[in-house]
């Protein structure tokens, strides 16, 4: 969902680039309280798997493929600043290095990947839990439900960039319709990889895992 | 499992997707890009800043094997990013001892 240079205007890119941007300062101030000596590489690793499973798109429908977002996986394992910090990251270095996504519309997709995915990713998820047992697999099933929405509600995030600034006249509802029918079945392909993966950290740190250790960490006994 | 087992385990299993698994990853159009071009609007899309760059498209330029190409590109992004990102968080992270 790399939007190029040219789908949407100029002033839209630049608006969009400013909330981004709004949003990114925002984080760097709150990832500090998810973030210590033992989570931030942990961080550091989320951000790197995500770039490298966004290199493995896998078919959906005929001539269709989808590859991860990642935005549901990163907010579960660090929590939604660091989320937004890491999705950045990797949404940059693939506009800079790989010229995936156009340089004008990265505030565009930063916008709909690193902060319409993270924070709809983490209502649902924190919604979840509240509902589900607190264990592994409900926090892995969680995080399954969130990554499949995210992907769709980040798809509709573009189609409002395109209503509002798009540089074509094809009808906003037919957009809609493709965009969400479309990425609802690359949402599956990201519930399957988001519980794998959650689930596989789980297994072997759960301690680290921010959508597990949450409401416990809250709840820490400090020495003065 | 310890902090630098998992780490590392972490690291190789990116490596290794990013540079072997790519290989074999789809090469039909995203999501977007397809929806653009049913839709249409495929053809506003302008041709990327850094389409001449030396790791356009996930190749390395002048590297004709196809597997090498994209299996080197995604070694060095992975590498990147880990550095960059990891570099990032360990700046941003509560120091140890401070308060919350």
């Amino acid at each position: 969902m790399h939007i190029p240079d040219g789908f949407i205007d100029i002033p839209t890119s630049a608006a969009f680039a400013a909330i981004a941007a709004v949003g990114v300062a925002a984080s760097l101030k709150g990832a500090k309280s998810s973030l210590d000596d033992k989570t931030a590489p942990l961080a550091g690793l989320t951000a790197t798997f995500i770039f490298a499973v966004q290199m493995l798109n896998f078919p959906v429908a005929a001539g269709t493929s989808g590859h991860l977002l990642g935005a549901a996986l990163a907010t579960v394992l660090v929590g939604p600043y660091a989320a937004t910090l890491a999705l950045t990251i990797v949404l940059l270095l693939q506009a800079l290095l790989f010229a995936d996504g156009g340089l004008s519309a990265l505030g565009l997709s930063a916008f709909n990947m690193s902060i319409v995915a993270v924070w709809v990713s983490y209502a649902i998820f924190f919604t979840l839990k509240k509902i589900l047992p607190k264990t592994k697999s409900s926090t892995a099933a969680a995080a399954g439900i969130a990554a499949l929405i995210s992907v769709p509600a980040a798809a509709a995030s573009f189609v409002l960039q395109y209503a509002i600034g798009a540089n074509a006249t094809f009808s906003v509802s037919a957009v809609l319709a493709a965009m969400v029918g479309t990425h609802v079945l690359i949402g599956i392909g990201e519930a399957l990889i988001t519980i794998f993966a959650v689930g596989a950290v789980l297994a072997s740190r759960s301690d680290l895992v921010y959508g597990y250790t949450g409401e416990k960490a809250s709840l820490e006994i400090r020495n003065a | 499992m310890k902090q630098r087992n998992f780490l590392i385990s972490g690291f190789v299993a990116s490596l290794f997707l990013a540079g072997v698994v790519s290989f074999y990853a789809s090469s039909s159009p995203d999501g977007l890009e397809k929806v653009a071009q049913d839709i249409g609007f495929s053809e506003t899309a302008k041709e990327n800043t850094n389409a001449d760059g030396v790791l356009a498209d996930y190749g390395v330029k002048g590297v004709d094997n196809e597997r090498l190409s994209v299996g080197a590109a995604g070694v060095i992004g992975v590498i990147a990013t880990g550095v960059i990102s990891t570099g990032l968080f360990m700046l941003v992270r509560r120091k140890s001892g401070t308060e919350k």
